[in-house]
């Protein structure tokens, strides 16, 4: 019968396209239902705080070095004990990224020193003006889980000395 | 009582034309859902409940879109053009009957036919009108004065005229089985058996140069995006080409009410002799039957290459139309000489064999092209 063949590769691609109608859709109906990325995944970024509130930035403008789109800007200015911000001399107090101009690659995460800037889980960024689209710090910094931990903190005098916090080899 | 009849006339054609324009809205609905299911998508589900209300937005979009006429275009025909599909899609439905006569349907202490007219040339009343709507098309690849446009139309008009010749001659099968031109005779004819039983291969064919008459996948060559931008109707925008769009559809649903009647029985079912009203629902269910074919054909096959097309058409489709007209008036006048109904058999099976000699050449002329391409003898 090889020689309707033609006919019964017609049919077998009807079959197919019929048979594909009653499997289940591989659509999220996205602003509903939002998948969860990937635990690599470079979104929207955070910058980070110690567990008792201090900012990680210290304001040394590595990220902004490593950033081949020249995307953030970062001042620096002078902790003092009674209005410190991060541990060690000085901290960020202007942080802004560009999201217009950022390209998402990460470096900024990698040449920080303390783990200060990651890129998180947040892909949701949009805007209707170019001055929305840069980020301020007040936008990027974790959210404080209670009131004592905002920033500036009054600190005892000696404590936080050192810029650059022990740490193990980043994982992730 | 004269202006009543003119005027059940006039509501009636209006029932009809507002059926074609919403059925052409949803019957997008219903294309997008169901290709969306068959691609493993869900398809527009956002606008009301499960998307009805997207042919609306789609309706609004297009009416508030920009039209631009260009600059070289021929202005009248361009403006003309749209309107010359598009009536023809409508009115070609005039003929299609919805219900049986016999059980006479009372309203209001009159009398309502389930039809807009009855003529008794009613297949060559739709011959005519089909072969009218190419016109538009190609009127409006010439007139837009653009290379792709005028391929497009060149290409409708080429592919319009090789099929309408099968598609004649497969309704010349069905005037042969019904012994009527008449569409009311043709349904009541298929009352023990429909067509589409006694003559299977005329179907086939039926379908296949209905196919290429709307200009529907796998034969789409006159607006094959990927070759012509969209063919005839490339320069057109906003509600012109609507017209089209629309145009096209409508035709989708006439043909599929036309090849519902012809063979699929068209109104008949379980007791539409008792409760007539029940003609327009038999036929509605066999339209959306025909139409999931449509999409779904859509939906698997890719385009035929151009001259394989005509190839087809003129090689394959017009040949085997001729022989199982042949087969069907050697069976009627089997029958009628013995007079013995059972001889009828012997067109489904003739013609069966016909199409399955065609589709054993169309496959030797593939096998030797390939043959002959790839290994040098």
């Amino acid at each position: 019968m090889s020689l309707v063949d033609p006919v019964i590769e017609l049919g077998r691609g009807l079959w197919r396209t019929l048979s594909s109608m009653f499997e289940r859709t591989v659509t999220y109906q996205y602003p509903e239902h939002k998948r969860t990325v990937r635990p690599r995944f470079r979104g929207r970024h955070v910058l980070k705080r110690y567990d008792n509130g201090l900012e990680k930035c210290i304001g040394c403008s590595l990220c902004a070095a490593a950033c081949p789109s020249d995307a953030i800007f970062v001042e620096a200015s002078e902790n003092t004990d009674e209005h410190r911000f991060s541990p060690g001399e000085r901290y960020a107090s202007t942080y802004e990224i560009n999201m217009l101009r950022c390209i998402f690659c990460g470096y900024c995460e990698d040449a920080c020193p303390t783990e200060a800037i990651v890129l998180g889980d947040n892909y949701e960024m949009s805007y209707y003006t170019r001055k929305d689209a840069i980020y301020t710090k007040d936008m990027l910094i974790e959210p404080v889980s209670s009131v004592n931990q905002t920033t500036p903190q009054k600190t005892p005098t000696g404590v936080f000395t050192r810029s650059v916090p022990e740490m193990k080899d980043a994982k992730d | 009582m004269d202006w009543v009849i003119w005027l059940i006339w006039i509501v009636k054609g209006f029932f009809l034309a507002m059926f074609l324009l919403v059925g052409f809205a949803y019957l997008t609905w219903y294309e997008r859902r169901a290709l969306a299911r068959i691609q493993v998508r869900v398809g527009p589900n956002r606008a009301g409940p499960f998307g009805l209300l997207q042919p609306i937005a789609d309706a609004v979009k297009l009416i508030f879109k920009e039209e631009l006429t260009p600059a070289k275009a021929y202005k009248i025909v361009f403006f003309l053009a749209p309107i010359i599909t598009m009536v023809p899609s409508i009115i070609i439905a005039a003929v299609i009957p919805w219900g049986p006569q016999e059980p006479q349907v009372k309203l209001f202490g009159y009398t309502i036919s389930l039809y807009v007219a009855d003529i008794n040339v009613g297949v060559l009343y739709l011959m005519s009108i089909a072969s009218i709507a190419v016109y538009g098309i190609v009127l409006a690849g010439w007139s837009s004065n653009s290379k792709y446009a005028m391929l497009g139309g060149l290409r409708s008009t080429a592919q319009m005229i090789s099929y309408e010749i099968t598609l004649g001659l497969a309704f010349v099968t069905v005037i042969l089985l019904a012994g009527s031109m008449r569409m009311l005779d043709i349904v009541e004819a298929q009352r023990s058996w429909w067509f589409v039983v006694i003559q299977p291969v005329g179907a086939a064919v039926f379908l296949i140069a209905v196919l290429a008459e709307v200009n529907r996948a796998p034969f789409d060559m006159p607006e094959a995006e990927q070759e012509l931008t969209a063919g005839y109707h490339a320069e057109y925008s906003g509600m012109k080409f609507a017209l089209f769009f629309m145009a096209e559809y409508q035709k989708m649903i006439v043909v599929s009410a036309i090849a519902a009647t012809v063979f699929f029985g068209g109104y008949l079912g379980p007791f539409v002799h008792r409760w007539p009203l029940l003609g327009p629902i038999y036929m509605l269910i066999k339209i959306i039957i025909l139409l999931f074919g449509m999409i779904w054909v859509r939906a698997t096959w890719p385009r035929v290459r151009y001259d394989r097309l005509m190839a087809f058409g003129w090689k394959v489709m017009l040949p085997l139309a001729l022989a199982i007209v042949f087969i069907t008036g050697f069976g009627i006048l089997l029958a009628q000489e013995l007079g013995d109904p059972i001889y009828l058999t012997v067109i489904p099976a003739a013609s069966i064999v016909a199409g399955v000699i065609a589709v054993i050449m169309v496959n030797r002329a593939l096998t030797r092209k390939r043959i002959l391409s790839y290994e040098p003898r």
